[in-house]
């Protein structure tokens, strides 16, 4: 497997803001690779630097081998990127846009993949009317299809399913998935970490610009294995002293981080012995959320050189 | 250059879908301009021997090409911008010459569509000649073109839509208001006549008039010449913003 996508030492400075701050990694083919980080984390900034709309300051990006900007014609026609915010021209409908956007890209005469793409997107019925009349989900598949009209070997989706029902977010999973399989490297960010965790083979966590992990899901979730406990507590015990410093929450519910599922009964006695009575009580294994904030609030990073 | 054929079929269809709005509305306008003024001063007034509304037909329908091929690139480009649209034509491998050919060949379009029908609606208010047709063609493209790329830099360098509009009012307005479309501008005072010679529209105004009448203020040569320093001089200003992402990429 080559490399889709390779990042080094990207530095973006905005006037008093540095959005990237030295960021380096690199992407597989056929990679599902997965980009989280809390908002202004810098997600968009970097894909955006790849797909060459924004300048880095310092730093290369690459898609297959070429340069943004040096190579910027060649960059540009590997790589289909869905934008985060619902765009459109509302002067043209589904087809004409996507024939507009075949276009741009060299492609004559592309009517049978648009067709296919459409089906694909369940849009076929929707093909002649105006994007102006198209509900948010819709124009949202519009998006995804506009990026896909070149056969792009490289796919950035900005969170695609921000504002989307549930349905619509099960259909677009799907199909993600299917260009993946069908050797599509897909790159994602998203702020719904379950789909991070349901589709990514690997993911980056950026903070304040500077990428705080990267690996995949599988040790992201082993690194930070475990269960938690969450308890209601009634009465007018609150938690004991040991448990309340490994413990978040407040009034009553608590949820408490163990190393491994003994701890449970020590918890439950030291509950008992304080007088505290337990009202629910959920034992939970870590998923990725859990992986999230504790890379977040740890803050450091857990990144050493670039790793793949 | 498919990319640059798609961008162009793409922006001429952007202003054909509301023609009544982009095409047939300055076409009216200008021809309120003529009855007006016509009747106000046909009767008291003749320009180089000209009857005052033969004369004023041709400035009328370059002013149309000129103010049209300014607004149909500056307002592509910021309602692209703010709708976040124009996505769509930064992501594809576009170059930076047919972004530029495109959208200015787009206003050219727009601007003679636009001359044409003023042209229609007002030649029969006066008889009008045709002493060298070719000047009339040449100087409308020139002039289009001169306008569509200023229009592109007015797109690109305004951020919200007051901007463009002061772009439009305080600078395109006065330059080709103030040209000599209504007058000559022998009759103007010597320091006004000689300001005049500093607006770069009053070469164009004055070139396209030569066209149907062959006499103007300039000679027609001079026109050209300085009409085509100027094209020089907006496109490669344009291209260079291009190049370097102003405001596009950044």
């Amino acid at each position: 497997m080559g490399i889709a996508v390779s990042i080094e030492q990207v530095v973006k400075d905005f006037p008093g803001l540095r959005a990237l701050d030295g960021v380096s990694l690199e992407i597989a083919e056929g990679e599902f690779f997965g980009l989280l980080g809390p908002n202004g984390a810098g997600k968009t900034t970097l894909i955006s630097c790849l797909a060459g709309l924004v300048r880095p300051t310092a730093g290369r990006l690459s898609i297959l081998g070429h340069d943004v900007i040096g190579d910027y014609r060649q960059a540009r026609r590997q790589l289909g990127v869905v934008p985060q915010e619902l765009v459109f021209d509302p002067f043209f409908s589904v087809r004409e846009t996507l024939r507009f956007q075949s276009g741009y890209y060299g492609i004559r005469n592309n009517d049978d993949w648009i067709d296919e793409i459409l089906d694909a997107l369940d849009l076929t019925a929707k093909a002649e009317t105006n994007m102006r009349r198209l509900s948010g989900g819709m124009k949202r598949r519009v998006l995804v299809a506009q990026a896909l009209v070149h056969r792009p070997p490289v796919i950035v989706l900005d969170e695609p399913t921000a504002g989307v029902d549930v349905e619509l977010r099960q259909s677009l999973w799907q199909f993600i998935r299917r260009l993946n399989q069908d050797g599509h490297t897909v790159i994602l960010t998203t702020h719904y970490l379950e789909e991070a965790e349901a589709l990514c083979g690997r993911i980056a966590m950026l903070k304040q610009g500077r990428l705080v992990a990267l690996d995949s899901t599988h040790n992201l979730l082993a690194r930070y294995s475990g269960h938690t406990l969450t308890l209601r507590l009634g009465g007018k015990a609150g938690l004991p002293a040991p448990f309340a410093g490994k413990a978040t929450g407040a009034e009553g519910r608590w949820t408490i981080r163990l190393g491994n599922l003994a701890e449970v009964e020590a918890v439950l006695a030291g509950v008992r012995a304080a007088g505290g009575v337990i009202e629910d009580m959920q034992l939970a294994q870590t998923d990725l959320e859990d992986v999230f904030v504790s890379v977040m609030q740890d803050g450091k990073s857990d990144v050493a050189g670039v790793m793949r | 250059m498919t990319g640059f054929r798609t961008l162009l079929i793409k922006e001429v269809l952007r202003f054909w879908k509301v023609s009544f709005q982009t095409i047939a509305a300055p076409v009216l306008t200008a021809l309120l301009y003529l009855l007006i003024f016509s009747h106000v001063l046909d009767a008291q007034v003749q320009v180089n021997g000209v009857r005052y509304t033969a004369f004023l037909i041709p400035g009328l329908v370059m002013m149309s090409v000129l103010q049209n091929a300014f607004a149909n690139s500056s307002s592509s480009l910021i309602q692209s911008k703010v709708t976040g649209n124009i996505v769509f034509v930064l992501l594809p491998p576009i170059s930076h010459a047919e972004f530029f050919l495109a959208y200015m060949f787009a206003a050219v379009l727009r601007g003679l569509m636009v001359g044409v029908g003023v042209l229609t609606v007002t030649v029969w208010f006066a008889p009008l000649t045709l002493a060298a047709p070719l000047w009339i063609l040449v100087f409308a493209v020139v002039g289009g073109a001169l306008m569509g790329s200023l229009g592109i830099v007015a797109g690109i360098w305004a951020d919200k839509f007051d901007q463009l509009a002061s772009f439009q009012n305080f600078l395109i307005m006065p330059l080709t208001m103030l040209s000599g479309v209504f007058y000559s501008i022998h009759s103007l005072p010597w320091f006004w006549q000689q300001v005049s010679h500093f607006n770069p529209v009053f070469y164009l105004i004055d070139g396209f008039r030569y066209g149907f009448f062959g006499v103007s203020d300039a000679a027609p040569e001079k026109c050209l010449a300085v009409a085509l320093a100027c094209l020089c001089a907006v496109a490669w200003g344009t291209y260079t913003m291009l190049r370097r992402g102003y405001k596009l990429r950044y």
